[in-house]
C-alpha cells in the first residue's frame, strides 16, 4: 500500500534538507518520534528523552511503555478545531485507536520558534493570509507596527493564521506517523520472524493474517524503542483511499471540558499571589503621553493594591496601571481614575472625514481609463463603500504575567506566541530565553491575537508592581484598542460589448492606511481588459489581519459588480459568470507563472494561480452551489437566490444564498450552501463543516449589523449595544457546506468560506427586490419594496 | 463585607463589597470560572447562570441582590457533566472557541426546564440574547433539538 506524498511545497522540500525524522528512547520506557533540526534545541522534548536529542517541538508524539500515544500539538487552538485534527493525521498513519491517543499542547521553546526577521521599518509583505475563528493569521496586513510574524514555512511555526495550520503540516504529520508505524512493524516483524511485507497494521495493533498473530503497539514498544527510524524517503504512506479517521466526524477533544467549564481559556489562569490589572490608554490613536492623573486618590480606593504612571517604553503605549486584589476592585477603580493625556496631532481625525476624502479620490477614478472603454456598446458604474471594523473575539484580551527579576513567565491566549514572546522580551528587556510563554485556549481569534501588544503591557505592569498580575481588558477596552480591519472603497466601471460580453473591467480601490487590494482579482486574466488603479487614504487608526483579510471586503465589491454587469447585460448572473471563467485561457505557460496580467500575491490566495487551474477548479463548485441552492427555480417577488465565489488561502469557495424580504423591508437569510474544493482530504468532516458555518454566520453578521465610526481621533463605539453582531434569530436556519475533493494538498477553511457569503446574499437580496446593496452595514440600506 | 451564598448546591462565604456582581464572585473570589466575562453590560450572555432555576447574566446582579437565592453555574448544572444538553453538546460537536458556550448551555437548560420540547421559534426566542462570536448557531440549535428528545 505505499504510495508516493502529494507533491512537497519548496518550503517542504527546505525542511526535508535541513530536518529529519529521530527517535528517541525515554527514560521510562517507550520512544517519541519527531523532527529533528540541525541547530535547534529543545528543552520541552529533551527533557523527557533519554539523550539530549535536539528535537523540534512543534508536532511530535510520545508512545508511552503501556502503548498509550500522546501527540504534543503546538499549534494554538482558537476556535479553528486543529488541536483534534491534527493529532488525526498522526493517528490515522499509525493506525491508532482515536481513543487510546491523548493530545497535550507543547508550550512555546523560545529557542526553536522561529519568527521571520523582519527589517526594522518595513511592514510585513502583503498580500497575505489570514485566520480561522481562528480568523487572520500569517503574513499581509500592515498597519502601524504589526506584529512579529514567524516563518510560517519554517520548522515550528507556533501560530495560528492564515488557515495555513493544515497544510504547512499535513506532510510532516503524516511522516511523524509513518516513522513510528515503521518501528512497530519493524518490531514485530522481528519478534516474529517474518517479512515486514507481511505485516498490516490496525486498530493500534500489528497483524500477521498468514499465521493469524496479533500485538497490540504495547507489547511491541520496548523493542521499537531500540530500533533506528527509516530516512524520510523510505517511510511507506497509506493510500488516501484507504484513510479510516480522516474524513469522519470526530467531537473536538476538549469539548468535554468546554461543557462543563473547565480554567481552559487565558481569563482563567489564576497562580498563587496575582495580582489584577487594568490599563487605561490614551483615546486618541497615535497619542502621547499621560499629562495628569489622580494616581494617589486611586491608590486609596478599596482593594487597590497599587496605581501608577506608564511611560512609553519598550513598545508599551503609556497609561495608567490600576493593580488591586480581584478584578472588580481594579475595574471599580478605573470607573474613578481621572486621567489626561496628549492627544498628539490625531485629535481631529474622523470617519466622516476619511470618507470625503476617499470620494474625493473616487471622482478622479476614471483619470487612468484613457481610451479603454472606447470600444463598449454600454457601461455602467457603481461604487462600494466598507466600514472599519472590530476583531471583537468574545474573550478580551488578557494575559497573565509574572516578571521576577532575570526571568518572566506568561499564560497567554495568543494565535501568535513568538510575537507574545517578543513583545514580552521589548517590554521587559530581558532576553528570549529568559521568557516561558503558555499558550492557552482562546475563546476567538480571527486575526486579533496575532498581535500580542496585551502580553507586553502585562508583562510590564508585573515588572513595574513587582508581582504577577492578569491584565484584564474591559470589552470597551478591547474594541477602542483593536488593531481594525481596513475600511476601503471601490470604484468599479464595467464596459460591455453589444452582445452583453465583458470588454473592460476596472476596480479603483481606495484605501485607508492598512488596507490593500483583494486577493482575487477575478475577471482579471479571463479575456476581459483589467484596470486596477489604488489610492491610499492616510489615516492613524491602527489596523491589522482581519479573518482573510482584504478578500472579506474584496469578494463583496467584485462580485456584487460581476452581478450588475450580468443584470445590465441582460443575462443570468450564473451564465455570466460562467461564461466569463470559460475565457480562461487554454493552456498555463510553463514554468508556474500565471499569464501576465493576472493577479499574483503569491501562492496563498487565488492570486498566484493561473487562471486555468482557477477555472479548473471554481467550475465545479460554482455548478455545486448553483444546484444545491436550487438555481433557476421561479421564486414570488421578495424571495431571491444569490451567488457567488473567490478564491483565497489556497481555498476555492463558491456560495448561493436564498433570501425573503418583507416589503417593509426586513431581510431574513433562509439558506446558505456553500461548495468548497479545500484539496483532497477532509481531515475532521465535524470541524471543517463547523469552520464553514461559523465563517459564514460571521460573514452575514459582518455585512449586516456592525460598524465603527470614529471622532476627534477616538472610536465612538464602545460595547455591542453601539457594536451589534448577529444573534440566533438571524442566523439562516440551514447552512450547508459540501466538499469537493481535488487532487491539491489540503488547506484550511476558516478563511476561505467567508468572502463569498455577502456577496451571494447582496445578489440574492438584488433578485428579491431590485435593491442594490452598495454600503455596509446592510441596516444602512432600506430594503422597501413595492 | 460578609456573605453567605449558595452556590451550586453549597455554602460558600465571600468578603466583597456589596455592589460586586456575581460573575466577579465567581470567577475570582469562588474559583468558578466556567461563568465567563464578555461584556460585563448585559448583552452578550456569557455569564449567564441560574438564580432560583431561572437564567440571569452575573454580571448584571450584584452579590447583595443574590441573598440567599439557589444560584447554578455551570460546574453545578450535573454532577458529571453529563446534563442532556451537556451530552448533546459533546455529540454534535457545537463549539468552536468554546468561549460562549457554557452561557449558551445554562440557557438552554432554563428553557428545557419549561419547555421539555421547544420548537425553533422557542429556541430562538429564549437564546436570541446570547452571542455566539464563532457563529455556531445552526450546531446549538441542532444540539437543543437533539437533548430534548432524550
Ligand atoms: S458578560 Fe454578562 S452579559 Fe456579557
Ligand atoms: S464558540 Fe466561540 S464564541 Fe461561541
Amino acid at each position: 500500500m505505499k504510495t508516493e506524498l502529494p507533491s512537497l511545497s519548496a518550503a517542504e522540500q527546505a525542511l526535508d534538507r535541513r530536518s529529519f525524522l529521530r527517535l528517541s528512547a525515554l527514560a521510562g520506557g517507550g520512544f517519541a518520534v519527531g523532527y529533528s533540526y540541525f541547530g535547534a534545541a529543545t528543552s520541552a522534548f529533551a527533557a523527557d528523552a533519554a539523550s539530549a536529542t535536539v528535537f523540534s517541538p512543534s508536532n511530535y508524539l510520545r508512545v508511552g511503555a503501556d502503548g498509550r500515544v500522546t501527540i504534543y500539538s503546538a499549534r494554538p487552538e482558537i476556535g479553528q478545531g486543529i488541536k483534534t485534527s491534527l493529532p488525526m493525521i498522526i493517528a490515522e498513519e499509525m493506525d491508532l485507536n482515536w481513543k487510546d491517543v491523548r493530545i497535550v499542547n507543547s508550550s512555546i521553546d523560545p529557542d526553536t520558534s522561529t519568527p521571520a526577521p523582519q527589517p526594522a521599518g518595513t511592514p510585513p509583505a502583503g498580500p497575505g493570509g489570514f485566520a480561522g475563528p481562528g480568523g487572520a493569521g500569517g503574513r499581509g496586513g500592515g498597519g502601524r507596527g504589526g506584529p512579529q510574524l514567524p516563518n510560517l514555512d519554517g520548522p515550528t511555526p507556533q501560530m495560528a493564521g492564515g488557515s495555513t495550520s493544515t497544510p504547512s503540516s499535513f506532510t510532516q504529520l503524516r511522516q511523524i506517523g509513518a516513522a513510528a508505524r515503521a518501528v512497530l512493524v519493524e518490531a514485530a516483524a522481528q519478534t516474529w520472524g517474518v517479512p515486514v511485507t507481511e505485516l498490516m497494521t490496525e486498530n493500534s495493533a500489528v497483524v500477521h493474517k498468514a499465521s493469524n498473530r496479533r500485538a497490540p503497539y504495547a507489547s511491541l514498544v520496548a523493542k521499537a524503542a531500540t530500533l533506528p527510524v527509516p530516512a524520510n524517503n523510505e517511510l511507506t504512506f497509506k493510500d488516501p483511499k484507504d484513510f479510516k479517521l480522516l474524513g469522519t466526524r470526530v467531537s473536538g477533544v476538549e469539548n468535554p471540558d468546554i461543557v462543563t467549564g473547565k480554567p481552559l481559556f487565558g481569563i482563567d489562569q489564576k497562580i498563587p499571589g496575582m495580582a489584577y490589572a487594568v490599563f487605561e490608554k490614551n483615546p486618541v490613536y497615535g497619542g502621547g503621553g499621560v499629562t495628569s492623573a489622580n494616581v494617589d486618590e486611586i491608590k486609596k480606593l478599596p482593594g487597590v493594591k497599587n496605581a501608577f504612571i506608564v511611560t512609553a517604553q519598550g513598545g508599551v503605549p503609556a497609561g495608567v496601571a490600576i493593580v488591586a486584589d480581584s478584578t472588580w476592585a481594579a475595574f471599580s477603580a478605573r470607573a474613578k481614575l481621572k486621567a489626561a493625556f496628549d492627544e498628539g496631532a490625531n485629535g481631529s481625525v474622523s470617519w466622516a472625514g476619511l470618507v470625503e476624502q476617499a470620494k474625493a479620490a473616487g471622482a478622479r477614478s476614471s483619470e487612468g481609463d484613457g481610451d479603454a472603454f472606447a470600444g463598449a456598446a454600454k457601461t455602467i458604474e457603481a461604487s462600494y463603500t466598507f466600514p472599519y471594523i472590530s476583531h471583537a473575539p468574545l474573550e478580551p484580551q488578557n494575559c497573565l504575567a509574572d516578571v521576577k527579576g532575570d526571568r518572566a513567565e506568561i499564560w497567554a491566549p495568543t494565535q501568535n506566541a513568538p510575537d507574545a514572546l517578543s513583545k514580552v522580551a521589548a517590554a521587559t528587556g530581558l532576553p528570549n530565553r529568559a521568557i516561558k510563554v503558555h499558550v492557552t485556549r482562546s475563546g476567538g481569534g480571527f486575526g486579533r491575537r496575532l498581535n500580542n501588544d496585551f502580553a507586553g503591557q502585562a508583562a510590564l505592569i508585573s515588572k513595574l508592581a513587582g508581582m504577577p498580575v492578569k491584565l484584564q481588558w474591559s470589552r470597551e477596552d478591547d474594541l477602542k484598542y483593536d488593531v481594525f480591519r481596513p475600511a476601503g472603497f471601490g470604484f468599479l466601471k464595467g464596459g460591455l460589448d453589444a452582445n452583453g460580453k465583458l470588454l473592460t473591467w476596472r476596480h479603483h480601490r481606495v484605501s485607508v492606511t492598512g488596507g490593500g487590494a483583494g486577493q482575487d482579482n477575478f475577471p482579471q486574466g479571463f479575456g476581459v481588459n483589467a484596470l486596477n488603479p489604488s489610492t491610499t487614504i492616510p489615516s492613524p487608526i491602527p489596523t491589522y489581519a482581519w479573518r482573510a483579510p482584504n478578500s472579506c471586503s474584496g469578494a463583496w465589491v467584485t462580485q456584487s459588480f460581476l452581478d450588475e454587469l450580468a443584470q445590465a447585460s441582460g443575462r443570468d448572473p450564473l451564465e455570466f459568470k460562467l461564461d466569463l471563467l470559460a475565457n480562461a485561457p487554454a493552456a498555463a505557460p510553463a514554468g508556474g507563472a500565471g499569464p501576465a496580467g493576472f493577479p499574483g500575491g503569491g501562492g496563498r490566495g487565488g492570486g498566484g494561480t493561473n487562471p486555468q487551474t482557477y477555472a479548473q477548479r471554481m467550475i465545479p463548485i460554482v455548478k455545486l452551489a448553483a444546484e444545491k441552492i436550487g438555481w433557476g427555480r421561479k421564486l414570488p417577488r421578495g424571495q431571491g437566490l444569490g451567488i457567488a465565489f473567490y478564491s483565497c488561502h489556497q481555498g476555492f469557495v463558491a456560495e448561493a444564498a436564498e433570501v425573503t424580504v418583507t416589503r417593509d423591508g426586513k431581510l431574513t437569510v433562509n439558506k446558505v450552501v456553500a461548495a468548497c474544493d479545500v484539496g483532497h482530504t477532509i481531515v475532521n468532516l465535524s470541524g471543517a463543516e463547523n469552520q464553514g458555518q461559523g465563517a459564514i454566520v460571521d460573514g452575514l453578521s459582518t455585512m449586516w449589523f456592525p460598524s465603527l465610526n470614529f471622532e476627534k481621533g477616538r472610536l465612538v463605539e464602545d460595547n455591542f449595544d453601539s457594536y451589534p453582531l448577529l444573534f440566533m434569530p438571524d442566523a439562516p436556519k440551514s447552512i450547508e457546506v459540501h466538499f469537493v475533493k481535488s487532487a491539491n494538498n489540503p488547506t484550511g477553511l476558516g478563511e476561505p468560506t467567508l468572502p463569498p457569503v455577502a456577496p451571494a446574499v447582496c445578489n440574492a437580496i438584488f433578485a428579491a427586490t431590485g435593491i442594490r446593496v452598495r454600503e455596509f452595514p446592510l441596516t444602512r440600506t432600506s430594503l422597501k419594496w413595492s | 463585607m460578609n456573605y453567605s451564598l449558595n452556590v451550586n448546591g453549597r455554602s460558600r462565604t465571600v468578603d466583597v463589597t456589596p455592589e460586586t456582581p456575581m460573575l466577579w464572585v465567581l470567577r475570582d473570589h469562588l474559583d468558578l470560572v466556567g461563568t465567563k466575562f464578555g461584556c460585563g453590560a448585559g448583552i452578550c450572555g456569557a455569564c449567564t447562570i441560574h438564580v432560583d432555576g431561572e437564567s440571569a447574566r452575573a454580571c448584571q446582579l450584584t452579590v447583595a441582590e443574590v441573598g440567599t437565592k439557589k444560584i447554578t453555574t455551570i460546574e453545578g448544572l450535573s454532577a458529571n457533566g453529563d446534563h442532556p444538553l451537556q451530552k448533546a453538546w459533546c455529540d454534535v460537536d457545537v463549539a468552536q472557541c468554546g468561549y460562549c458556550q457554557s452561557g449558551q448551555i445554562m440557557t438552554a437548560a432554563a428553557l428545557l426546564a419549561k419547555k421539555p420540547q421547544p420548537t425553533d421559534a422557542d429556541i430562538d426566542e429564549k437564546m436570541a440574547d446570547n452571542l455566539c462570536r464563532c457563529g455556531t448557531y445552526t450546531r446549538i440549535r441542532a444540539a437543543i433539538h437533539q437533548a430534548a428528545k432524550k
